[in-house]
C-alpha cells in the first residue's frame, strides 16, 4: 500500500490513468473492444442456439418436412410453447414410408426459453435449434406466434449453421436409408427366391421394419 | 434595410473587439425602441450561445467519457454522432410530462423554471470579451452570488413538491451541499476582490491584462494564493454544480435521481440545462477571477485573436477538465463531502485570504512569493496529513438503526 | 442600472413590485401549508430586493437576495422540515391573539408612515443625492463603522459556535453497551 504523502496525490494518479485511457483509445485500436454490432458481427459459437426450426429435405418445405407430428416435443416442452395438430392426410417420409404430418405446428416465440429439450427428445431429427437471433417483431400477438411455414427450413440451412451436427445426422439418416433399402432389396430377393422354390406362406412376417431412431 | 445593416455592423464590431458594439444597430432604429433593443442585444446571444454549448457539451461529454472507458461513445446520429443532442432534444420535447398524483402541482411546475432563470441571470455580469459584458455592474460579483443562491431554493422546491422520499432526500442533500460549498466559493473569490479592490467583474478581468513590456500575463492563477484560490474555487464550483464526484444529490445507486426523480420530458431537460449552465457560469466566473478573463496568456499573443475567443477557449478547457474529473473520480460519501467542506476547504480559503493579504502588503520581491508559497503549501500539507486521513477503522456503531 | 431598459414609467414598476411584495407577504401568512408560506416569503424577499435595485440601492438589493433568499430562506425551510412541519396542514391559521396582532400592525404602519412622511429625505429636495457605490459602502464599513461591524461579526460567530455546541451534545454510545 502506497502511503498518501500529499493530499490529492491519488486524484492525480487517477487522472493520469484516465488520460492514458483517453489517448490510448485513439492511438491503440486494440483498446476499443466494443463490437459495432449491426455493421460488425462476431462469429457465433459452434453450439449457439436461439429458437427451434423444422428441418425439411428436398425442395418443397411441406412435402419434405421430417416432422411426423408425434407430439413428443409438445409434451416435453417445459414452457409449453409448442402447439401441434395432426393432419388426417399422411405423407411418405425419407424412407418412402407413409407417416403422419402436422397440420398445425406453432411455436410461441415469446414463451420459448431456448432450452433445446424439443431437439433432444425428437426421434426423427425433425426439429433443430436455429442461430438466428434478430427476431424482433412489431406485432406482439400474431407476429410472435411462428407457424410451420415460417419454421420450415431446408436441411442445407442446418448444415450451414451447425456443420458437425448436420453431418452426423445426415450420415445416420443415409445409413438408415441404405440399410432399409438393402433390407428391402434382400427381402425382395428372398421373396423372389421363395416364390421360385415354394408357394408363398399365408402371412408375410418380413415386412419392412420400423425406422430405428 | 438600415436595421439589418446596423445589426451586421453590430455583430462585426462585437466579434472584432471594437468598443460599443451595440451602437450601429441602436442608431439604425427609432429612438423609442432603443432601450428595449439594447436589452435584447444583450440577452439574445446568451440565450443562443450557452444552450447550444450545453447541447454540444452533452455529446462531447458522452464521447469523452466513452473514450476514458475505452468505448466509442455516441456515434450513430449524424456525422460521428455529433447530432445526438438533436435527437435527445426532440425526445425530451415529445415525451409525456408525468406529474405524480400526490405532487404539489404548482411548485412542481415552477421548480425547473426557478432553477433556469437565476442560472441564466448569472451570465448577465460575466465579461465574455473586451467589450462584451452584458451588464457592467458595479457589484457584479455580488450579483453573481446573490442570484445563484436562488438555485438552492429551486432545488428544494423540486424535491419537496415531488412528494417522494428520494426526491426530498436528494433535495436536502443538494441544499446542504450547496450551502456548505457556497462559503469556500465566496471566500476563494474574495481573495481576488481583496487584491483588485473592486467587485466589478469587467474591472477584475481588465486588471489581468498583460502590460506591454511584460512576457507572462498577470493572471492571478500565476500567483501562489491565486493558484490555491483557483483550485479551491473549482472544487467548490464542482460541488455547487452537483457534478461528479460531488453528485450525490442525484446518486442513482441509492436515491435514484434525487430531486429530479419525478420529472420527465422537457422539465427534466430544463434541470439538465440548468445544471450545465450553472457549470458554465461557475467556470466563466473562475476564468474571470483567476484565469485572466478574456486576456491572452502571454503579452505578445494579446492581439492575435479576438478577446472572446480566449474566453471561450478557456471555458472549453475547464469543461474538458470537468469531464475528465467525472470520468476519473468515484462519488464521495456524505460525511466525506461535509468533512471536505468544513475541515479542509474553509480553513484553506481563509488561509488563502491571509496569503492574498500578505501578497498585497509585502513589497514586490521574492519575499512575498516565498512567504505566500510557504504559508499555503505548509497549510496544505498539514491539513492534508492531519485532518483528512482520520479514518478510524473500528467497530461500526449504528446510532439510529437499533 | 440607470432607469429600466423598458420605457416604462417608474411608478408602474413600483406598483408592480409593491403589489408583489404585499400579496406574497399576505399569502405567506394566510396559507396553511408551511412550505408554501416559506416560499411566498421568499417571493416577498425577492420583491424587496427588486425594489432596492429599482431604487438604485444595488448593494442592499443584492445583499437582500443573497442573505434572505440564499441563507435565511434555506434555514427556514430546514427548520420547518426538521420540526416535521413540512407538508402538514396546520389547523386554524388565525391564532387566539389575532385581534391584538392586527391592532399592533396597524399601529406600526401608522408609526412608520408618520416617520417616513416627516423625514427630511422625503420633504426636502434631497432625493437626488449621490447614490453610495459598493466601494463607498465598503470603505465606510472598514473605517467609520469598523467597531460595530466587528462586534456584530463576533456576536454572530459566537452564536454559530454556540449552536454547534448545543447540536453536538449527543449521547455517546457507551463502550459496555451491546448494540
Amino acid at each position: 500500500m502506497v502511503p498518501r504523502v500529499i493530499l490529492g496525490g491519488g486524484i492525480v494518479k487517477g487522472m493520469i490513468e484516465t488520460a492514458r485511457n483517453f489517448v490510448g483509445s485513439y492511438t491503440d485500436a486494440s483498446r476499443l473492444t466494443t463490437v459495432e454490432y449491426p455493421e460488425q458481427r462476431i462469429p457465433l459459437h459452434a453450439n449457439a442456439r436461439q429458437f427451434p426450426f423444422l428441418v425439411f429435405d428436398g425442395t418443397d418445405p411441406m412435402a419434405g418436412l421430417r416432422c411426423v407430428a408425434c407430439q413428443i416435443c409438445e409434451k416435453e416442452c417445459p414452457p409449453q410453447c409448442i402447439y401441434i395438430i395432426k393432419d388426417s392426410v399422411k405423407k411418405p417420409d425419407y424412407l418412402g414410408k407413409m407417416q403422419m404430418q402436422p397440420k398445425v405446428f406453432d411455436i410461441d416465440l415469446s414463451v420459448c426459453m431456448s432450452c433445446q429439450i424439443c431437439v433432444e427428445v425428437c426421434p426423427f431429427d425433425a426439429i433443430k435449434m436455429d442461430t438466428e437471433f434478430e427476431l424482433s417483431n412489431d406485432d406482439r400477438f400474431a407476429g410472435l406466434l411462428v407457424n410451420k411455414h415460417q419454421l420450415a427450413k431446408p436441411n442445407s440451412h442446418f448444415a450451414r449453421i451447425h456443420p458437425a451436427e448436420a453431418a452426423e445426422v445426415d450420415g445416420r439418416l443415409a445409413a438408415e436409408k441404405a440399410k432399409a433399402e438393402a433390407k428391402a432389396r434382400a427381402d425382395a430377393e428372398a421373396k423372389a427366391k421363395a416364390a421360385a422354390t415354394s408357394p408363398p406362406p399365408a402371412g408375410n412376417p418380413s415386412s419392412s421394419p420400423p425406422p430405428k431412431s | 434595410m438600415e436595421p439589418l445593416k446596423g445589426l451586421l455592423s453590430t455583430l462585426w464590431k462585437a466579434l472584432t473587439d471594437q468598443p460599443d458594439p451595440k451602437a450601429p444597430f441602436l442608431e439604425s432604429i427609432p429612438e423609442d425602441y432603443r432601450s428595449l433593443a439594447s436589452a435584447v442585444l444583450s440577452v439574445a446571444p446568451i440565450l443562443m450561445v450557452f444552450p447550444l454549448l450545453f447541447a454540444l457539451t452533452t455529446v462531447l461529454e458522452r464521447k469523452g467519457l466513452g473514450r476514458i472507458q475505452n468505448r466509442l461513445g455516441p456515434n450513430r446520429v449524424g456525422p460521428a454522432g455529433f447530432l445526438q443532442f438533436a435527437a435527445d432534444g426532440l425526445k425530451t420535447l415529445t415525451k409525456e410530462d408525468v406529474v405524480p398524483r400526490a405532487a404539489d402541482r404548482v411548485v412542481h411546475f415552477l421548480a425547473p423554471i426557478a432553477l433556469v432563470i437565476p442560472v441564466l441571470l448569472t451570465f448577465a455580469v460575466l465579461p465574455f470579451g473586451r467589450n462584451l459584458a452584458p451588464i457592467d455592474l458595479d457589484a457584479g460579483l455580488l450579483f453573481f452570488f446573490a442570484v445563484s443562491s436562488a438555485t438552492e431554493l429551486a432545488v428544494f422546491m423540486a424535491g419537496w413538491a415531488s412528494r417522494n422520499k428520494y426526491s426530498l432526500l436528494g433535495a436536502l442533500r443538494a441544499v446542504a451541499q450547496m450551502v456548505s460549498y457556497e462559503i469556500p466559493l465566496v471566500l476563494a473569490a474574495l481573495s481576488v476582490v481583496m487584491i483588485t479592490g473592486t467587485l466589478s467583474l469587467s474591472a477584475i478581468a481588465a486588471a489581468q491584462s498583460p502590460t506591454p513590456g511584460s512576457f507572462l500575463a498577470p493572471w492571478y492563477v500565476f500567483t501562489p494564493w491565486g493558484l490555491m484560490g483557483f483550485l479551491l474555487f473549482m472544487i467548490a464550483a464542482c460541488a455547487e454544480a452537483n457534478r461528479s464526484p460531488f453528485d450525490l444529490p442525484e446518486g442513482e445507486s441509492e436515491i435514484i435521481a434525487g430531486y429530479y426523480l419525478e420529472y420527465s420530458g422537457f422539465k427534466f431537460a430544463l434541470f439538465f440545462l440548468g445544471e450545465y449552465l450553472g457549470l458554465f457560469a461557475s467556470s466563466g466566473l473562475a476564468i474571470t477571477l483567476f484565469l485572466g478573463g478574456w486576456n491572452a496568456p502571454f503579452a505578445f499573443m494579446q492581439g492575435w485573436l479576438p478577446s472572446w475567443v480566449w474566453f471561450f477557449a478557456k471555458l472549453a478547457t475547464l469543461i474538458a477538465v470537468f469531464i475528465w474529473i467525472r470520468g476519473t473520480l468515484p462519488r464521495v460519501r456524505m460525511d466525506q463531502l461535509m468533512g471536505l467542506a468544513w475541515k479542509f476547504m474553509i480553513p484553506m480559503t481563509l488561509l488563502t485570504l491571509v496569503a492574498a493579504g500578505l501578497w498585497h502588503r509585502l513589497p514586490s520581491a521574492p519575499l512575498r512569493w516565498v512567504a505566500c508559497t510557504a504559508l499555503l503549501a505548509g497549510a496544505f500539507l498539514v491539513l492534508g496529513r492531519v485532518l483528512m486521513p482520520r479514518t478510524r477503522h473500528g467497530r461500526r456503531v449504528y446510532r439510529y438503526a437499533d | 442600472m440607470e432607469g429600466g431598459f423598458i420605457a416604462m414609467p417608474t411608478d408602474v414598476i413600483l406598483w408592480i413590485l409593491g403589489g408583489l411584495i404585499l400579496i406574497s407577504a399576505v399569502m405567506s401568512l394566510a396559507l396553511r401549508n408551511l412550505i408554501h408560506c416559506a416560499l411566498f416569503l421568499m417571493v416577498c424577499f425577492l420583491g424587496l430586493a427588486g425594489l432596492y435595485l429599482h431604487l438604485n440601492a444595488v448593494f442592499s438589493g443584492l445583499v437582500q437576495a443573497l442573505v434572505y433568499v440564499g441563507a435565511v430562506g434555506i434555514i427556514l425551510i430546514f427548520a420547518i422540515l426538521l420540526t416535521e412541519g413540512g407538508g402538514t396542514e396546520t389547523g386554524s391559521h388565525l391564532g387566539s391573539q389575532w385581534r391584538t396582532g392586527i391592532g399592533l400592525a396597524v399601529l406600526l404602519a401608522f408609526a412608520l408612515l408618520g416617520a417616513v412622511s416627516n423625514s427630511p429625505q422625503t420633504t426636502q429636495a434631497a432625493r437626488h443625492t449621490e447614490e453610495p457605490t459598493v466601494r463607498e459602502i465598503g470603505l465606510k464599513l472598514m473605517t467609520d463603522y469598523l467597531l460595530p461591524l466587528q462586534t456584530i461579526g463576533l456576536l454572530l460567530t459566537a452564536a454559530a459556535i454556540g449552536a454547534v455546541v448545543l447540536a453536538m451534545q449527543e449521547p455517546k454510545p457507551r463502550k459496555d453497551e451491546t448494540p
